[in-house]
């Protein structure tokens, strides 16, 4: 399982923020070459985050590029980039399978042969893409995680974009609903409110409690809060060891049936438990260690 | 091809980076570089270094470079010398576009 809950915007034409990318903790960073790229300035930047990728020591952090749509800069941002190894390509304004088979061909063309397989993230920020949810999921074995843009897209519902995020609930239960149903990742929206911290606790806690796996973020300052909302608890943890435990002990005494506290264990509870402490372990979160 | 169409520029004044202007060189001339860079002491023979070998390796023998350093990395050296000789018409050996 990769470890995507926070996953990190930085700026692609911005040498400063490129190079420092990989302190700040985030288990991914996403250089970008959309949005916080000036039109002007596609060529440059695409120049910037190619170097960036071969030289700049990102850590543990996953390394992801956000390329142009399809529609605009996608085929050459991918003839670019691809070949300096990403672990992951974010493509945004995803609408359909066949927007997920085309990115893939072109993956395919642009690998070295010795490389890694390059993985898909498909950002949702669209009614069509939000209705294609599963289906997009679905469209190749690359796509490793459904993330949701709420910002195109409540503007493409002509709904007004708010803290409370009532307007994008229908679209956060689909996305993780698809995600869920392909077995691949849900990761939700940024919140875009840097200066706003209990804005953000609330918000990633309304995302984790919906199901998400992680959150986009704007600003490194996000990142901690981020983490503590993702992590799982150490009442988590010694709960799903107690899960496990009586599991083990009723499996060893011959019954497929355990309870807990008075509550039955039954397959649902064990894999949640499971899910729990593989995170857990994989933090560093066993044993009280932090 | 020896030299470069017109006169381009890429990158930016901002710490971190470097501003690069390229204009053609009459044929002859060579490669001449103007630098300026907050850590020209330190580093301004290892900066002229990669920006020659940059144009060299695309072919480029008769140049006019001015590069204005905030202190950016080697990497953003080389990206920044890439996008200005691309700008002013080089066709470029990297596979990056």
């Amino acid at each position: 399982m990769d470890l995507r809950r926070s996953m990190l915007f930085i700026p692609g034409n911005n040498p400063g923020m490129l190079q420092n990318g990989g302190v700040f903790g985030a288990d991914s960073v996403i250089l970008d070459l959309e949005d916080a790229v000036a039109p002007m300035e596609k060529d440059a930047a695409r120049f910037l985050v190619a170097q960036a990728l071969r030289t700049v020591d990102y850590g543990a952090s996953e390394t992801v590029v956000r390329i142009n749509p399809l529609d605009t800069f996608a085929a050459v941002d991918i003839k670019a980039i691809v070949p300096c190894c990403p672990d992951a390509i974010l493509v945004p304004k995803v609408e359909s399978a066949a927007d997920i088979h085309q990115v893939a061909a072109m993956i395919a063309a642009a690998e070295k042969t010795d490389q890694t397989p390059v993985k898909i993230i498909a950002l949702l920020e669209t009614p069509c893409g939000i209705v294609e949810a599963y289906h997009i999921a679905k469209a190749d074995p690359r796509v490793v995680a459904l993330a949701l843009g709420a910002e195109d897209y409540t503007a493409g519902l002509g709904a007004m974009r708010t803290k409370e995020g009532t307007e994008i609930f229908t679209a956060r239960t689909i996305v993780i609903n698809a995600a869920a149903a392909a077995n691949v990742q849900s990761i939700d929206t940024p919140y875009t409110d840097a200066n706003d911290e209990e804005g953000l606790l609330a918000d990633t806690q309304l995302a984790k409690r919906l199901g998400f796996k992680g959150k986009l973020s704007i600003n490194p300052r996000q990142i901690d809060v981020i983490h503590t909302v993702f992590n799982p608890s150490l009442n988590d943890i010694d709960w799903a060891q107690q899960v496990i435990h009586a599991i083990r002990k009723a499996e060893a005494e011959g019954s497929g049936v355990a309870s807990l506290n008075g509550k039955m264990v039954d397959l649902p509870i064990v894999n949640r438990a499971e899910r729990i402490l593989h995170l857990a372990e994989l933090l560093g979160l066993m044993g009280g260690e932090k | 091809m020896a030299s470069i169409a017109k006169t381009a520029q890429a990158g930016t004044l901002e710490s971190s980076d470097v501003m690069i202007t390229v204009a053609p060189g009459t044929q002859g001339s060579g490669i001449v570089i103007e630098l300026e860079s907050i850590v020209l002491a330190q580093y301004g023979e290892e900066i002229k270094i990669i920006l020659e070998k940059t144009v060299k390796d695309q072919g480029i023998t008769d140049i006019y470079i001015k590069a204005v350093d905030r202190g950016a990395l080697d990497c953003t050296i080389y990206a920044r010398t890439l996008a200005a000789l691309s700008r002013a018409g080089a066709v470029l050996k990297e596979e990056i576009i």
